[in-house]
């Protein structure tokens, strides 16, 4: 696991000096269907993409856009353009089930250890310094858009 | 990704996250996270093990079980047996 004495010099500075956001209270929802009934999606912070679509940008307060990453992609096919060099991206580079593992999640539908996959997961780049227009905009859509799919079940993997 | 769960769970959408920077989650409190033994960028584990990869995932849908409130921290350890 990482600390905080990994992170470069100006990464520890922001840590100690950014005043990082929880929800409170805390929302809690509880399970709607059985894990083998249920539509599980995944949302990355990891900054992935199909090739050809709108890289990720290196703005001031953080890109807080998302792209679609449709259930039936191969992750070998997936880049990422996530501008920040604070976390190493050989493994999302080499593998992208490392931050999408839909591979895994489609073995685990047709096992029946989960229902399905969701059709459309979601990736967004991390390292948003300005929070504010991912938490009244883009988070919101993108959570409205995962309900409107039926997914039961989000696997997070920030980076 | 806090706030994004956050933003999933009132939609009602259960979220589980895989965590490599434990000080970071205590400071953004998702609902549920498992903590992995991993650096950044790699939340399920070394590129290229899909046992592994698969053992993550089941591992931390066992945290979809637990009774809230919320948060539920839990860890993984790769030589653990699979229940």
């Amino acid at each position: 696991m990482a600390s905080v004495s990994d992170l470069s010099l100006g990464e520890r500075i922001w840590y100690h000096s950014y005043r990082f956001r929880s929800v409170d209270p805390l929302p809690w929802q509880p399970p709607r269907v059985p894990l083998e009934e249920a539509r599980v999606g995944v949302v990355t912070t990891a900054g992935v993409h199909l090739p050809g679509e709108t890289p990720f940008e290196k703005v001031k307060g953080g890109d807080f856009s998302y792209r679609i990453i449709p259930g039936d992609t191969d992750p070998e096919e997936l880049v990422t353009t996530h501008p920040s060099d604070a976390w190493d991206r050989s493994g999302v580079e080499e593998d992208g089930n490392t931050a999408m593992p839909l591979d895994r999640l489609r073995g685990m539908a047709s096992r029946e250890i989960i229902g399905e996959v969701a059709p459309r997961n979601l990736s967004f780049q991390g390292s948003i310094t300005a929070p504010m227009r991912l938490l009244k905009r883009t988070a919101p859509e993108a959570a409205g858009l995962m309900a409107d799919d039926g997914v039961h079940v989000v696997v997070l993997t920030p980076v | 990704m806090g706030l994004i769960a956050g933003v999933l769970e009132d939609r009602g959408i259960q979220t589980v996250c895989l965590s490599t920077f434990e000080p970071i989650m205590k400071k953004v409190r998702p609902p549920r996270w498992l903590d992995l033994p991993y650096p950044l960028g790699f939340p399920l584990g070394p590129p290229g093990d899909p046992g592994l990869q698969g053992r993550i995932l089941r591992r931390a849908f066992r945290l979809l079980e637990a009774p809230g409130p919320g948060p539920v921290q839990e860890s993984f350890y790769p030589e653990e047996e699979e229940e």
